[in-house]
C-alpha cells in the first residue's frame, strides 16, 4: 500500500524561479551565460576599438615575412633572412629540447635523490634532505641566472688556452685545459664539443625544407630494431622460464643485438669526431653550446629534480610497510627489495605528479628568458613581437602554441598511466 | 642429607655490558654509515663532497668583509688581511644597497610606511593563523609590535630625516607605537576583536604603500557598507538570495559611477592625505611581498569557487570552471605576465589605463586559483560521499552544507597542496621583473651589479636574496605541517 502520493501541483510562480530547487539552476545559468556572453561582448568591442584606435588590424601575415634576426642555437637551419615562421619554429625546437633533456635529466636526478632520502644512511639522507628543501624553496630564476653568470663569468677566456713557443720554450702550461681528454673545451664564450662527422655519409633529403639527415635516420631506425629484437629475446626467455624454471642467458645477446649493428654501421660510414681547436680569438669546429642552454638546462633539471625526488619520496612512503617485511621475509636483500617489489608499486603513485612535474618542467623553459636563450617565448614573444608590434597575434599564437604542447605531454603520459595502473580483475 | 645433583641458580645474573662493537657510537655509525659495502662507498663520497664545499666555502666565509664601498676594495682588504690570493666574501654590498633589496625605489624618507605595513600585516595574519589559540596570537601581536618598533628606529637612524624641525624618523616611531600598542592591547584584552583589523587590513595596507588622499580607500570600503546596508533592507522582503544580488549591485554602482565623484568633491573640501607613491618605485622584496600576499589571499576563495564550479550539476558552471582552469594551467606564467604587460590594454577600455602592479596581481591570482582550485578538487574528491548525503539529510542548503560539512573537511585534506600552491607563487613572483618590475632578483640585483663599484659580484646578492625567499618558503611550509598537526582529528 504506497502512501506515497505525488505532490500537488502548484502553479508556477515567478518566485520558483529563485526558491524552486528545480528551477533555480536553470536561473542561474541562464544568469551566468547572459553575464557571460556580456562580457565576451564586451572584451570583443574593447578590443576592436583599441585596434582601430592605433590602426591595426588582427593579421598573420608577418610570419611570412623576412625575420632578420640571428639565432644561436638553432635545430633546422636558419638564417637571419628566412621568415619569422622559421623562426618560431627554430624556437619552437629549442623549447622542446630543454624540456625533453630537462625531463629525463630531472627523472633521473629526483628517483637516486628521492631513493637515497630514505635510505639508512644518515650522511646520504642528510645531504639529499639539504638539496631537496634548497632547491625546493628558492626560486627557479635565481638557479638559472646564478648558474648562467658563473659559467659566463668563471670560465677562462678562449686566450687562457693558448700556448705559445714563448710557453713552451719556458716550460710553462696554459692557464686552462680542455677537459675529458682533451676534448671538451668550457670558456666563457660558451662551450665547444666535438661534433660526429661522418666519412661516407648517406647524404639528406628535404622535408618541407627542412634536411633530413639520413645517416642519423639510418642510426635511428638501427636502434628501434635492436630494442625490438631484444624485446623478443627477453620475451622468450621469460617464456622458457615459466615453462621450465630455468632463466636461460641472456645478457649478451642484448648487448650483442642492441649495439654490434649500430658499431658496425658507425664504423662503415666512418665516423670520427671533430675536436674544437682554439683559432684566432676562439675555438673553432665541433658544437659550440651556449652558455644559455647548459644553464638553463642544469638548473630546471636540478630545481625540477628535487619537486621529482619528493613525489618519488612519497610513493615509496605510501606503500605499506608490510609489503618491505614480507620480501624480507622472503629473503630479497634491500636492494632486490625496493627494485622488485617496492618500486614497481610505488610508480602507480608516482606517475599523476611526475606528469604534472614534466608539464612544469615544459613551462618553466619559458624562465630562459631571463638569460636569453632563444626558446618559443623569445623568438614569437620576444624579438618577433618586439619587431613586427603584433603583440595580439604573437601572444594568442604563442599561448596556442603552449596550451597544444601541455595537452600533448599530458594526454601522452595519461596514457602510459593507464598501462600501469593496477589492472583490477 | 641427599645432595643434589643439579645445580639451580638462585640469584638473577648481571646484565653484561653489550660487546662494543654493538653499543655507543660504534653501533650508531656500523648500522647507520657502514651496514653494507654499497653504504659504506655512498657515505665516503658523500663525506668527501661535503667536505670538498665546506673547503671551498669555510675560509670564503670567514674572510667575509662588511665595511667597503666597492669590489675592489673588498678585495684589497681581503688580500691585506689573510694574505694575497685568499678569497673572500664581500658582503658589504648588502651593507650598502640593503635598503634597495628590501624597498626598491621607494623614496627613503617614506621607508617608515612599507615597514609598518608589514608589521601590520603580521598583526592582522595573526588571529587567521593561530584561530582559536589565544595566548599564541597575543604573543605574536606583542612581539611583531616590538620588533616593527625596533625596525622604525632602524631606518630612522640610517636615513635621519627633519621635516619643519621634528624628526621625522622620531615621529613615525611614536606613531608606530601608538598603534601597535593599541593593537596589543587589544589582542590581550579582547583577541577575537582583532579579527575587525583583520578584515580592515586590506584598505590600511594599501593606503599606507601607495598613499595619496585617504578619500581613495575609504570610498572603496564606503562601498562594502552599501553592500551590507542594502543586503540588510531587502533581506527581509526580499529573501537572501535576491537581497546578496542587490547589494552587490548596489556596491557596484556606488564603486562605478558614484565613488570617485564622492570622494573627489570631499578630498576637495578636506584634502586629507598623505605624499603619494608610485607604482613603479616598488620594488625588492616589497613588490614580492605586495604581489604575493595579496595574490594569496584573493587567490584562495577564487579557487575555492572555481574547485565548487568544476564539481557542479550544472553543465555551464562546470564547463566555464574546465575552460578556465585548464586553459591557464596549459599556459606558462610568464604568458600570462605578457598578457598583463601587453595585451590588456587591448582587451580593457579605450584611455582605461591603470597600475601595472595590479594588472600583474590580477594575472597572478587568476593563474594560482587555477591551481588551487585543482588541489581543492581533490580534496572534495577524497571525501566520502556519505558526507553530503547526511549534509542533506540534515535539511542543509548547498551554501550551508559547503560551509559547515563539506569544506572543512576538504580544506584540511588539501592544506599540503595548497601551502606548496602558496610557496610557488611567492617564488614566481620573480618572474615580475621580466615585464619591467625591479622584483629582488632580476630588477634590484641587475642594477646593483650594474653598478660601477660592484661590477663582477655574483655569490653574494644571490646568495643574500636566495636566503630570504629560503626563509619565507621553508617556514611557510613549517606552518603547514602545525597546521595538519593541530587539524589531525583522527586518533591513530
Amino acid at each position: 500500500m504506497a502512501y506515497v502520493a505525488s505532490a500537488p501541483k502548484e502553479p508556477f510562480r515567478l518566485s520558483m524561479l529563485v526558491y524552486d530547487t528545480r528551477y533555480r539552476s536553470y536561473t542561474i545559468q541562464i544568469v551566468v551565460l547572459f553575464l557571460f556572453l556580456a562580457f565576451l561582448a564586451w572584451l570583443l568591442n574593447n578590443t576592436i576599438e583599441n585596434l582601430a584606435a592605433k590602426d591595426k588590424d588582427i593579421n598573420f601575415s608577418f610570419l611570412f615575412q623576412r625575420a632578420g634576426y640571428d639565432i644561436d642555437q638553432q635545430l633546422i637551419p636558419y638564417t637571419n633572412d628566412s621568415t619569422h615562421g622559421r623562426a618560431l619554429f627554430v624556437g619552437l625546437f629549442n623549447t622542446l629540447i630543454v624540456a625533453f633533456f630537462g625531463c629525463i635529466l630531472a627523472t633521473i636526478i629526483g628517483v637516486f635523490a628521492g631513493v637515497l632520502r630514505l635510505s639508512g644512511n644518515w650522511v646520504v639522507a642528510r645531504l639529499m634532505t639539504l638539496y631537496v628543501e634548497t632547491f625546493r624553496n628558492i626560486p627557479l630564476l635565481l638557479w638559472i641566472i646564478l648558474a648562467f653568470v658563473i659559467f659566463s663569468e668563471t670560465a677562462p677566456a678562449p686566450r687562457d688556452f693558448r700556448v705559445t713557443d714563448e710557453m713552451v720554450a719556458a716550460g710553462e702550461a696554459p692557464s686552462a685545459h680542455k677537459i675529458l681528454f682533451d676534448s671538451i673545451a668550457f670558456t666563457n664564450r660558451g662551450m665547444n664539443i666535438p661534433r660526429p662527422y661522418l666519412d661516407h655519409p648517406l647524404g639528406s633529403i628535404n622535408v618541407l625544407d627542412v634536411p633530413i639527415n639520413l645517416s642519423g635516420l639510418a642510426v635511428l631506425a638501427l636502434i628501434a630494431i635492436g630494442m625490438w629484437v631484444n624485446g623478443r629475446l627477453l620475451g622468450h626467455a621469460k617464456a622458457v622460464q615459466e615453462e621450465t624454471g630455468i632463466r636461460p642467458v641472456t645478457w649478451w645477446k642484448s648487448l650483442v643485438v642492441l649495439f654490434v649493428p649500430v658499431i658496425v654501421l658507425l664504423f662503415a660510414l666512418g665516423l670520427h669526431w671533430e675536436i674544437p681547436e682554439l683559432k684566432g680569438f676562439n675555438f673553432q669546429g665541433g658544437i659550440n653550446v651556449a652558455h644559455s642552454f647548459t644553464a638553463l638546462l642544469i638548473a630546471i633539471s636540478l630545481y625540477t629534480g628535487a619537486f621529482i625526488a619528493e613525489a618519488v619520496r612519497a610513493g615509496i612512503l605510501a606503500i605499506s610497510r608490510g609489503q618491505t617485511e614480507a620480501a624480507f621475509a622472503l629473503g630479497l636483500r634491500p636492494g632486490r627489495t625496493m627494485r622488485l617489489v617496492i618500486l614497481p608499486q610505488a610508480l602507480r603513485v608516482i606517475i599523476p605528479p611526475l606528469i604534472s612535474q614534466y608539464l612544469n618542467l615544459t613551462k618553466n623553459t619559458t624562465l630562459g628568458m631571463a638569460i636569453s636563450y632563444l626558446d618559443l617565448k623569445g623568438t614569437l614573444g620576444g624579438i618577433t613581437l618586439n619587431q613586427t608590434g603584433r603583440e595580439l597575434e604573437c601572444m594568442l599564437l604563442m599561448m596556442a602554441i603552449y596550451l597544444v604542447l601541455s595537452l600533448i605531454i599530458a594526454s601522452g603520459m595519461n596514457v602510459f598511466n593507464t598501462a600501469m595502473k593496477l589492472k583490477e580483475r | 642429607m641427599q645432595k643434589s645433583a643439579t645445580f639451580v641458580r638462585k640469584e638473577m645474573l648481571q646484565a653484561q655490558e653489550p660487546p662494543t662493537s654493538e653499543r655507543g657510537a660504534i653501533k650508531w655509525v656500523r648500522e647507520n654509515l657502514f651496514s653494507s659495502a654499497l653504504n659504506s662507498v655512498l657515505t665516503i663520497v658523500g663525506l668527501v663532497a661535503a667536505f670538498l664545499v665546506i673547503k671551498a666555502a669555510l675560509p670564503w666565509l670567514l674572510h667575509s668583509v662588511w665595511n667597503a664601498n666597492s669590489l675592489g676594495e673588498c678585495r684589497d682588504i681581503i688580500a691585506a688581511r689573510y694574505g694575497e690570493g685568499a678569497t673572500g666574501a664581500c658582503w658589504a654590498v648588502v651593507r650598502e644597497r640593503w635598503h634597495q633589496y628590501l624597498f626598491g625605489f621607494y623614496p627613503q624618507e617614506l621607508f617608515w610606511r612599507p615597514t609598518m605595513a608589514f608589521g601590520l600585516m603580521f598583526v592582522a595574519l595573526a588571529p587567521v593563523l593561530y584561530y582559536g589559540n589565544q595566548r599564541v596570537n597575543t604573543i605574536m601581536t606583542g612581539v611583531v609590535s616590538i620588533l616593527t618598533i625596533l625596525a622604525l628606529i632602524g631606518i630612522s637612524l640610517a636615513f635621519p630625516q627633519t621635516i619643519g624641525g621634528v624628526e621625522a624618523g622620531a615621529l613615525a616611531v611614536l606613531v608606530a607605537a601608538l598603534v601597535l600598542g593599541g593593537l596589543t592591547a587589544v589582542a590581550w584584552l579582547a583577541p577575537k576583536r582583532l579579527l575587525y583589523f583583520t578584515l580592515l587590513y586590506p584598505a590600511v595596507g594599501f593606503y599606507l604603500l601607495w598613499g595619496g588622499s585617504i578619500w581613495g580607500p575609504i570610498g572603496t570600503l564606503a562601498g562594502f557598507a552599501v553592500l551590507v546596508v542594502v543586503y540588510n533592507l531587502t533581506k527581509g522582503q526580499l529573501g537572501v538570495v535576491v537581497g546578496t544580488g542587490a547589494g552587490v549591485v548596489a556596491a557596484a554602482i556606488w564603486w562605478l559611477a558614484i565613488q570617485s565623484h564622492v570622494t573627489g568633491a570631499l578630498h576637495s573640501v578636506l584634502p586629507l592625505g598623505t605624499a603619494h607613491v608610485d607604482s613603479d618605485e616598488f620594488g625588492g622584496f616589497l613588490l614580492a611581498f605586495v604581489i604575493g600576499v595579496t595574490a594569496i589571499a584573493a587567490s584562495l576563495p577564487m579557487g575555492i569557487l572555481l574547485a565548487l564550479g568544476r564539481r557542479s550539476d550544472m553543465p555551464l558552471i562546470k564547463a566555464l570552471s574546465v575552460g578556465f582552469i585548464e586553459f591557464i594551467r596549459g599556459v606558462p606564467l610568464i604568458t600570462m605576465l605578457f598578457t598583463a604587460s601587453l595585451l590588456l590594454q587591448y582587451f580593457l577600455p579605450p584611455r582605461s589605463n591603470f597600475d601595472l602592479i595590479l594588472r600583474v596581481i590580477i594575472l597572478v591570482t587568476f593563474f594560482s586559483a587555477a591551481y588551487i582550485a585543482e588541489v581543492i578538487r581533490g580534496g572534495l574528491a577524497a571525501l566520502p560521499r556519505g558526507q553530503y548525503e547526511a549534509a542533506d539529510a540534515l535539511g542543509l542548503d548547498y551554501w550551508q552544507a559547503q560551509r559547515l560539512i563539506v569544506m572543512p573537511q576538504a580544506l584540511k585534506i588539501s592544506i599540503p597542496g595548497i601551502v606548496s600552491s602558496f610557496i610557488g607563487l611567492f617564488k614566481d613572483t620573480t618572474l615580475v621583473a621580466l615585464v619591467g618590475l625591479h622584483d629582488p632578483l632580476q630588477g634590484v640585483t641587475k642594477v646593483v651589479r650594474a653598478a660601477i663599484e660592484w661590477k663582477g659580484i655574483y655569490w653574494e646578492p644571490y646568495i643574500f636574496v636566495g636566503l630570504i625567499f629560503f626563509a619565507c618558503c621553508f617556514s611557510m611550509s613549517r606552518y603547514s605541517m602545525y597546521l595538519e598537526r593541530k587539524l589531525k582529528r583522527d586518533h591513530r
